[in-house]
């Protein structure tokens, strides 16, 4: 007896394209939301005020310098979260390493030109920051503490250590350079944005074109299926955690450099935030799927409702509440793709 | 007891020498013996607890046996790990598959030895032509013809799915095809389809070792029967010369 068997030829093919379709634009869905804001917010601006909301460079750059914090902290968030983990502990880890990059500059800056102590500083922060992460690693892969709890230690470990090295309060920093690191304009584009883009690119290669990343897609599909491929799975797994408090971290160094200041409270707001826009951005926090670009577009969704609202004098709010309900609408639609899709 | 299979003049590819194994008080292998020819499939047959699975886990590298021992190609092999037996060719397909859902078929054969190219010369990017190619070519010598080579293995069926398995292991030059139970899992025409992959492997040469429940796909594929009764061969039968009645009674005693 012959096996010739396809998928296609045993269901009804109308319904199969029709099915196909659906799962297309289910794929893309953090893309869809972002076009349909932005034409609401396009439509409103005009009617309401006459004039462009989308077309503004100023507008549109707002919305990037405003979505990139939280989008550095969900590039970390969209690997672990497709690796089936999850890290809470991100917000305060940026929190660390934004008043570790403020002191060490400061530091540095009594003995260094301030381009070196600048140096000095990002360095600080970001190996500062990967600490937390090594201990996240260790906790989850060695010791099989479940993330949840790990990392939820680590967020009450890393909040605790940044307000005591910041003593309480926000460490200002004093250096021309950090400061148009943070403020400054190449060819007219924000650095801070230029930098968080050539991060974007390299995080979408590493996941969609490496070893590295499919191996995190691979474990958290079926993590006994990826041990029984040789992959080394409790390694991966700290990899994992370091990249994203290294991530965390160079928010933080963003951060201090955006508004000449370290606070420990800065990464506080943007946690949940992250994580919706690795969700909205169509991972599961099932683990085994989830895109960068979708992340990304999964951020910009966030950035353009806070800002929108307030453009069009909304009560802040609602925020929250239009956040709250993007989230839901694209789990529903992330559960209706799993149904159809056939995938477990 | 032991019965010669047809291939008399060949060197068994797996010989498994009185092997015993003990957890603890439990003697879950006391001496068992059994041999593999190329181009053969051996059904092993037994009651839940007779140590079926023991046996196939020493064998792979699962366990090291604590007496006996096993040859393969005519050595004597001790594997301290499933990968040691893996790479002298010995592959066990287990009941939950072991594939990752979310990736194709290619993906799913080359898992953790991905093949890369370099984009614009220097940039290294998973090959991702090569592994559909080799996804395309194996999955037809399994005679699964399969077409849709981006999708995900997850929107693949049961019978489908146990092919990739398969295929993933002879991809990779599997000489001795361990299965545990591949029919189970599945509808009656998958099951057949099984069979008949199945066939096909013993057709290529390799060897198969099958566990299964169920004596009708084992009479419909298996060339001999081994028979484990309380973690000892409780017989061994050529399928030819024996009937369904006659393996009940070795599995149960009677």
């Amino acid at each position: 007896m012959s096996a010739q068997t396809s998928t296609e030829s045993r269901a009804d093919p109308a319904k199969s394209r029709s099915r196909q379709l659906i799962l297309r634009i289910a794929a893309m869905r953090a893309w869809l939301f972002l076009a349909i804001l932005l034409i609401f917010f396009e439509t409103w601006s005009r009617i309401s005020y006459g004039q462009t909301f989308l077309f503004s460079s100023y507008n549109a750059q707002s919305i990037a310098i405003f979505a990139v914090a939280p989008l550095l902290l969900a590039l970390g968030s969209t690997f672990v979260i497709i690796s089936g983990g999850i890290d809470l502990s991100i917000g305060f880890i940026m929190g660390l390493a934004a008043v570790i990059a403020a002191h060490a500059t400061n530091l540095a800056g009594q003995s260094l030109p301030p381009f070196a102590a600048m140096l000095v500083g990002i360095t600080a922060g970001l190996v500062v920051a990967l600490g937390p992460g090594l201990v996240n690693g260790v906790l989850i892969s060695k010791l099989k503490v479940p993330p949840f709890i790990g990392t939820l230690g680590m967020f009450g470990v890393a909040r605790g250590v940044a307000f005591l090295l910041a003593g309480g309060t926000t460490v200002p920093v004093a250096n021309s350079w950090f400061a148009s690191l943070g403020n400054g304009r190449v060819f007219g584009f924000p650095v801070v944005v230029i930098i968080t883009i050539l991060f974007v690119l390299l995080m979408h290669y590493l996941l969609s074109q490496t070893r590295f990343g499919q191996h995190t897609y691979a474990i958290g599909a079926n993590e006994q299926a990826a041990i029984r491929s040789g992959i080394n799975v409790p390694r991966h797994i700290r990899k994992l955690y370091l990249l994203s408090a290294l991530c965390a971290g160079l928010g933080g160094v963003l951060y201090a450099a955006r508004f000449t200041a370290g606070a420990a409270q800065a990464g506080e707001p943007l946690l949940l935030d992250s994580i919706a826009a690795v969700v909205i951005g169509g991972a599961s926090l099932f683990g085994g799927s989830g895109t960068i670009l979708g992340t990304v577009a999964g951020a910009l969704v966030i950035a353009v409702i806070q800002y929108g609202l307030v453009f069009i004098n909304v009560e802040p709010f609602w925020q929250f509440v239009a956040v709250g309900v993007v989230i839901i609408i694209s789990v529903l639609v992330d559960q209706t793709q799993r149904k159809l899709g056939g995938d477990r | 007891m032991s019965v010669q299979p047809q291939l008399q003049t060949q060197e068994p590819i797996l010989d498994v020498r009185s092997v015993s194994k003990r957890f603890g008080g439990v003697e879950a292998l006391k001496g068992v013996s059994m041999a593999l020819y190329p181009g053969e499939v051996v059904a092993l047959a037994g009651d839940n607890g007779a140590g079926k699975s023991t046996l196939i886990k020493t064998i792979s590298g699962v366990y090291g046996a604590d007496g006996g021992e096993i040859r393969f190609a005519g050595e004597a092999v001790r594997f301290a790990t499933p990968e040691a037996a893996r790479a002298h060719g010995i592959e066990t397909i287990y009941q939950d598959l072991a594939l990752a859902d979310n990736l194709t078929i290619g993906a799913n054969i080359f898992l953790g030895r991905e093949p890369m190219r370099r984009l614009f010369g220097f940039l290294p990017v998973l090959d991702r032509p090569a592994m559909a190619k080799a996804a395309k070519e194996t999955m037809a010598r399994l005679d699964f013809h399969v077409n849709r080579l981006d999708a995900p293995v997850g929107r693949f069926s049961g019978g489908q799915r146990q092919a990739v398995a398969i295929g993933r292991a002879i991809y990779w030059n599997a000489r001795v095809l361990i299965m545990d139970e591949p029919t189970a899992a599945l509808g009656v025409p998958e099951q057949r389809k099984v069979v008949s992959l199945i066939q096909n492997l013993k057709a290529q040469g390799r060897a198969i070792i099958f566990i299964s429940h169920n004596l009708q796909d084992i009479f419909a594929v298996a060339d001999r029967i081994v028979v484990l009764r309380r973690g000892t061969l409780a017989g061994e039968r050529r399928i030819a010369d024996t009937n369904p009645d006659e393996i009940v009674k070795l599995m149960v005693g009677g």
